[in-house]
């Protein structure tokens, strides 16, 4: 496996050279998104996933599910991000040798070994600026040297002997819906992508239920490894010992249409003249199904024609700026007051001589919702059992725009 | 501090610096030192001088450091082996710590060293750890025997540890269950015979109780191994199949997916009639459905999975068709396979929709994309009927936007549509006709002129279009030549009156201008016909042409029902068996799908339902993928089967003066014509004197049958290989080789009797292949076999057997018969037995085909170690019928064109590129059937190496 330059080899050495294929992929694709994730060369198969401007590769001799890899490669990634807070070649070469440790601890002979955070911070200790001061005086190390005691127990996710003064659990329900409107503004297609990440800060064994007001809505779901599936499947209730610390609990699906409602609305009339050098641009935001919320952190992001020299816009709020180089326009618009609908128009300079664009551009609008889980997900209760103080519960809900996009 | 520091170290006197430190006395400076030696290990900074530095650090109770000192010894072992023994006493005694993290690391490390001398030393320790009382100790060695595997595997088999791993699969730790499937599932995959994983209900009951305890991981390891089991009836399926839904819902992709795998193929064991058949089905869209909101990478291998499962069982996803619409920032790999999946799905329940998405898709930017979503609607309309008209229009609405690939893709897809529906939209020909000079790609010039020929009668000046085309002839591509001729014979059989002299002139253009053979041929062979027989001409020429078939890139069904089993593999992202791409072949095992049990269906025999598709369903579609015979009349000329009763409107015959005399016989009164026919032939340049020869007697002797010279000294003769062992023959031997010689082939067979009785009644079959081999005469042994008696028979081989495509492409099966039992064997077929001595192309052919086979189809390939010179190959080559057409000198490289043919007449061109003084040559090939390319490698390789 190589990150960028780095490499680690679990079985027999692979020279590097294989890399070259990949190399060569990557300078195909014109974008670096569209590199192939899978690739064959004559004698191994390259595996990558593109992660936060990195690209983790693996090579494969043998026949292994991609998949497999695949999961693995991001659970890499994440377990970089979880140790250095962020993902960036900056950190991993800070970090080599920790990297490397990982990364040891991680896979053995192309099975993985403990992937789950919290038995590799037992491991091996994540750096702190006061852990490698106090290590440099007292000569301790950041390698633990006992057993990680989730590793064999029925509950490998979690750690022993957790304790904390401050007892707390806290979820967070985040909802992106990911739609595709037409140009009429009807909508092709919609769904939800949700998840309840949980933060669980607490002492000892901890065994958990949350029930929802309407499980109903939750018919494609995947879980944690810690949720009791019979529970789930006979009395709609999450049952589950927690990991200690951050993780998600479950991500859900909600699709069927009448459930999806679609916040925005986006009037738009983007033309371009037959002959001439310029193009007229407007589009108008507005409120639609959001359940007397305030939408917020609103963004639209345009992918304009090649032949788009240059844009001459004015808003009515927020600002924007156009990237004459990538074409790309990005409408900051903040926030919708529904007295004055927030709007963008104005001239589009084109290429002389060069022929009206055949496409549309697409519109990719972000925005968020406080306080709204738009499905209408709602949490009833939270019981604890096995333990006897009292915890601190809370849950947030929030809605977001996934992959919004209206065509023009 | 960072660990950026540990690269800033300067060059000069790094080495010796770092070794001060390594042996300083404080544990603190070592630790910082070992960490600084890791850090140019990862760059590939060569740090191997250190060796006994660092392993003299592995000494000490400070963990992080006997981490990073293992580290090292891995990495470095292989190059120093004999510093490496130096280490072997601290594992042992590592292996014996207190401390179960030590034991398992200790062991976890050795494996990794690959260097054969420590492997003995390895044994002991491994085998206490195998039954350690810790099971982390235990999960962590039953890994280890996997890799001591990889390195000895003899050594693994001699101390008894492929039991102690079976024993494993009983252990009471569920993770330790798991890490022993996954190393015996390694070890079996270069075992294949091996009856390493025997399941039986009991062992599966255990690794279904371990699939609910175990990590994620080894959750897949499990599942994998689950799928290849076959359960005795269909209520065990049903059984496994409940205990694995769960997994279904696993945040983990790759837990999913192999769960999927499970299901599907068990599900081919439950009646359909069963309301958990149903139950299934509906369990199985959602975690699909959910894989494609994951990263586009999960996308990309979910979707290509998803393809085999909709063709399988199309009613998983009936109803999902939304997801699959494509978001204008997906990956382009992401994009292309939605649109694939689309089509599939397409239904007169969803087409209004589909069809609207594909034309939104139609306006994007990419260029690849846009051209596939227009074929996509092109297929739908030949997909659903009812939609075909709304197909039609939205393709002229695409063709108005004039964009021109657009336009081109636009008339290929119509060229389709005409054919599934002839007669229906010829009212969109006028339009079409407009775009006729912004064509400029091969395949859309052809379309267009199929068109014009197939409706000559009501294109009114469809004689000026074709004329028009005919201008440039010679520049055209053969795709388009052949089509243009093809298509002004149809026009002149149609309206003979008016187009005598553009088919005069096509004729001659074709027959005598052209050094395209396959053109000449063509061309002769419309002369001929036209001129002897016009009512025949007509029969074939304008035949009724066999419907194409709905879906045109369908999986064959065997092949589809042995991917289900690869769900989830990289078989299933290329849609290709193992065995066509595993290196070596290496203990590939067919898999295939469990019959469906009788004991609810008894009225569904195992024979009328192979591989438990429904009869029907296997019927009504002819993929036609495969069909790698480059059907050489291209589709114009359907087979002559049963022609439309011939239009007795043909007036004024007695006009036409060239032809006339055959044409006459279009009247029908006399098949004769009148006297001698008037057929005016050709010079005699073109043609020799053979012309007058049934056609059927090959008109490929009709060119340059000199050229081949040498040809028949033979090719390339492979010295023989046991195909067929005796013990597995019941003691008869087969060993055997394939020769060519003067263009015969045949097959060199030594039978030896290994048996204690007597062999009689010898006979031979092959199964269906790729080039239609088949024997050409029988098995003929003529006296009785005695034991240990060895008989040497040379078998003629034909290639006018049945076609199949076989995976791979040379495989041939056979089966040999004697008066004891039938045996089967199957043995590969060096591909140079099949290049025919007139494999000899024109230069300006040559040139020209090489032009026009569109790059995708050019593979390149080295061959190494061949310290032969330029003249020599060629000489080498030309005696196994690989001829050089041309050679060139590039800036001191020597250029061989070479050109062959196969006998089912596929062309393969070649450019070898061989630059004096380098043993390694570059090898690109072209070739319509490009799947040939790699066998057509390896005869050069064979034949240049021997």
């Amino acid at each position: 496996m190589s990150l960028g330059e780095y490499e680690k080899h679990w079985k027999s050495v692979v020279s590097q050279s294989v890399c070259d294929y990949f190399f060569e992929a990557q300078e195909k694709a014109a974008d670096v998104e569209n590199v192939p994730p899978v690739i064959s060369t004559p004698h191994h198969y390259l595996i990558s996933i593109y992660r936060d401007k990195l690209f983790f590769v693996s090579v494969i001799q043998t026949e292994v599910p991609p998949l497999f890899v695949i999961e693995f490669l991001h659970r890499v990634a994440d377990t970089f991000q979880d140790y250095f807070g962020e993902c960036s070649e900056a950190a991993i070469k800070d970090n080599v040798v920790i990297v490397y440790e990982l990364l040891e601890e991680m896979l053995d002979n192309g099975f993985p070994l403990a992937t789950e955070s919290n038995i590799l911070k037992e491991l091996i200790k994540p750096p702190t600026i006061l852990r490698s001061v106090v290590n440099s005086i007292t000569g301790s190390s950041n390698v633990g040297d006992t057993l990680p005691t989730g590793q064999l127990s029925n509950i490998p996710w979690r750690r022993a002997g957790v304790k904390y003064t401050n007892n707390e659990a806290y979820f967070d329900v985040v909802e992106e819906i990911d739609a595709i409107i037409d140009k009429s503004g009807s909508t092709v297609f919609a769904e939800i992508q949700g998840v309840i990440d949980a933060c669980i800060k607490l002492s000892g064994m901890p065994d958990l239920s949350l029930s929802f007001m309407n499980p109903r809505l939750l018919d494609d779901v995947s879980f944690h490894p810690c949720i009791r599936f019979k529970r789930w499947e006979s009395e709609r209730v999450l049952s589950f010992i927690p990991p200690d610390g951050n993780f998600r609990l479950i991500s859900y699906r909600v699709s069927s249409q009448n459930l999806v409602a679609i916040p925005v609305y986006v009037k738009h009339s983007i033309s371009f003249k037959e002959n001439s050098s310029c193009g007229r641009f407007d589009i108008t935001i507005g409120p639609k199904q959001n359940m007397g919320k305030t939408i917020e952190a609103i963004t639209v992001t345009v992918h304009m024609p090649k032949v788009v020299l240059n844009m001459n816009l004015t808003p009515t709020q927020g600002s924007y700026t156009f990237d004459p180089v990538t074409k790309v326009l990005t409408w900051d618009v903040g926030k919708i007051t529904p007295q004055k609908l927030p709007s963008l128009k104005g001239l589009v300079n084109l290429q002389s001589g060069a022929p009206k664009p055949e496409e549309n551009p697409s519109l990719n609008i972000q925005f968020k919702i406080q306080q709204l889980a738009i499905s209408g997900l709602k949490v009833n209760r939270l019981d604890m059992y096995g333990e006897k103080y009292k915890p601190f519960k809370g849950v947030k809900y929030v809605t977001k725009a996934g992959k919004f996009q209206v065509r023009t | 501090m960072t660990d950026s520091k540990y690269f800033t170290t300067t060059k000069k006197g790094e080495i010796f610096e770092l070794k001060a430190e390594l042996n300083s006395d404080k544990k603190e400076k070592k630790k910082e030192a070992v960490k600084k030696v890791i850090a140019s290990m990862t760059v590939g900074k060569d740090v191997s001088a250190l060796f006994p530095d660092v392993v003299n650090c592995m000494q000490t109770d400070n963990l992080e450091l006997k981490k990073l000192v293992y580290l090292y010894l891995m990495n470095y072992a292989k190059s120093q082996p004999d510093m490496a023994i130096m280490a072997v006493n601290t594992f042992v005694k590592d292996c014996e710590d207190p401390n179960p993290l030590i034991r398992a690391l200790a062991v976890r490390t050795m494996g990794c060293i690959r260097v054969d001398k420590i492997t003995e030393y390895l044994c002991e320790p491994l085998r206490k750890c195998l039954k350690d009382e810790d099971p982390y100790v235990r999960k962590t060695a039953a890994v280890c025997v996997a890799k001591l595997h990889d390195i000895n595997a003899q050594l693994v088999e001699d101390q008894g540890f492929l039991d102690t791993l079976k024993d494993l699969i009983s252990d009471s730790n569920p993770m330790v269950v798991a890490n022993a499937v996954a190393a015996l599932s390694e070890i079996a995959e270069s075992h294949p015979s091996s009856n390493l994983l025997d399941l039986n209900p009991q062992s599966i009951n255990k690794l279904l109780t371990a699939l609910n305890e175990c990590t994620e991981w080894g959750q897949i390891f499990i599942l994998d191994c689950l799928a290849n089991y076959t359960p005795k009836d269909d209520r065990e399926a049903q059984s496994i199949c409940e205990r694995v839904t769960p997994r279904l819902s696993h945040a983990n992709s790759a837990v999913v997916l192999s769960a999927v795998k499970v299901l599907m193929k068990f599900m081919e064991m439950l009646s359909k009639d069963l309301d958990y058949y149903g139950t299934l089905l509906k369990k199985l869209a959602p975690p699909l459905v959910t894989l494609l909101s994951a990263e586009p990478e999960l996308q990309y291998v979910a979707l290509r999975n998803i393809n085999l499962i909709v063709q399988k069982r199309p009613e998983v996803l009936k109803h999902e068709m939304k997801v699959f619409f494509v978001k204008y920032n997906d990956p382009i790999y992401v994009k292309l396979e939605k649109l694939d999946i689309m089509i599939r799905l397409a239904s007169q329940a969803n087409i209004a929709q589909v069809l609207a998405e594909l034309k939104e898709y139609a306006t994007e930017v990419d260029v690849d994309f846009v051209r596939k979503a227009v074929r996509a609607i092109g297929r739908c309309a030949i997909k659903v009927e009812q939609s075909a008209e709304r197909c039609v229009s939205t393709l002229l609405d695409l063709i108005q936007t004039k964009v021109n690939y657009v336009v081109q893709e636009a008339i290929v897809v119509i060229k389709d549509i005409f054919r599934k529906y002839p007669n229906k939209y010829e009212s969109v020909i006028a339009t079409l006709c407009e775009n006729l000079d912004s064509l400029d790609e091969p395949e859309a010039r052809a379309a267009m002129i199929w068109i014009v020929g197939e409706y000559a009668e009501r294109i009114d000046n469809a004689d000026e279009l074709l004329e028009s085309f005919l201008e440039g002839f010679h520049d055209e591509s053969t795709q388009v030549q052949l089509q243009l001729l093809t298509a002004i014979v149809k026009l002149f059989l149609k309206k003979p009156t008016e187009t005598q002299e553009l088919v005069q002139q096509v004729l001659s253009l074709a027959t005598q201008d052209s050094d395209n053979p396959d053109l000449r041929d063509r061309g002769y062979i419309y002369w001929r016909l036209l001129s002897t027989d016009p009512v025949a001409a007509k029969e074939v020429v304008l035949a009724e042409k066999p419907l194409i078939s709905e879906e045109t890139d369908l999986i064959e069904p065997t092949l589809l029902d042995e991917l289900i089993c690869y769900i989830g593999t990289l078989a299933s992202v290329y849609h290709k068996p193992p065995s066509a791409f595993v290196e070596g072949g290496r203990g590939v095992v067919h898999k295939s799908l469990p019959p469906r049990t009788a004991s609810s269906e008894s009225t569904e025999s195992p024979e009328t339902a192979p591989a438990g598709a429904p009869p029907g369903e296997q019927l009504d579609t002819v993929p036609t993928q495969g069909d790698l015979l480059g059907d050489l009349l291209n589709l114009d000329l359907g087979p002559p089967v049963s022609g439309p009763p011939l239009a007795t409107s043909a007036v004024q015959m007695g006009a036409v003066d060239l032809l006339g005399g055959g044409l006459d016989s279009l009247m029908g009164d006399e098949p004769e014509g009148i006297g001698a026919p008037s057929f005016v032939a050709p010079p005699a340049a073109a043609v020799p004197a053979n012309l007058g020869a049934p056609m059927g007697s090959g008109l490929s002797d009709l060119f340059d049958l000199t050229s081949g010279v040498g040809t028949l000294s033979g090719s390339y003769v492979a010295p023989k290989a046991v195909w067929l062992p005796a013990m597995k023959a019941k003691g008869l031997e087969i060993s055997g080789t394939f020769t060519r010689q003067a263009g015969s082939i045949s097959m060199d067979l030594q039978l030896t009797n290994k048996a204690l009785q007597v062999m009689t009644d010898f006979a031979i079959q092959f199964n269906r292949n790729s080039f239609g081999l088949a024997p050409a005469a029988p098995l003929q042994v003529h006296a009785p076999l005695s034991p240990t008696q060895t008989v040497e028979i040379s078998l003629p081989l034909s290639t006018a057997g049945s076609v199949m495509k076989t995976e791979p492409l040379n495989s041939l099966q056979v089966a040999v018969k004697n008066n004891i039992d039938v045996f089967y064997f199957s043995t590969l077929y060096p591909l140079h037995i099949l290049f025919v001595e007139d494999g000899k192309m024109d230069r300006q052919v040559f040139l020209a085909t090489w032009k026009d086979i569109p790059n995708e189809n050019e593979a390149q390939f080295q061959i190494r170690d061949c310290p032969l010179n330029a003249e020599a190959v060629s000489s080498r080559l030309q005696s196994s019928s690989i001829f050089t057409v041309a050679r060139r000198n590039v800036e001191g490289q020597d250029m061989l064109y070479q050109s062959l043919k196969l006998t089912n007449g596929i062309w393969v061109l070649a450019e070898l590129r061989i630059q004096p003084g380098n043993p390694s040559f570059t090898l690109s090939l072209k070739c319509r059937a490009p799947e040939v390319s790699q066998h057509v490698y390896q005869a050069y390789e064979t034949i240049l190496k021997n």
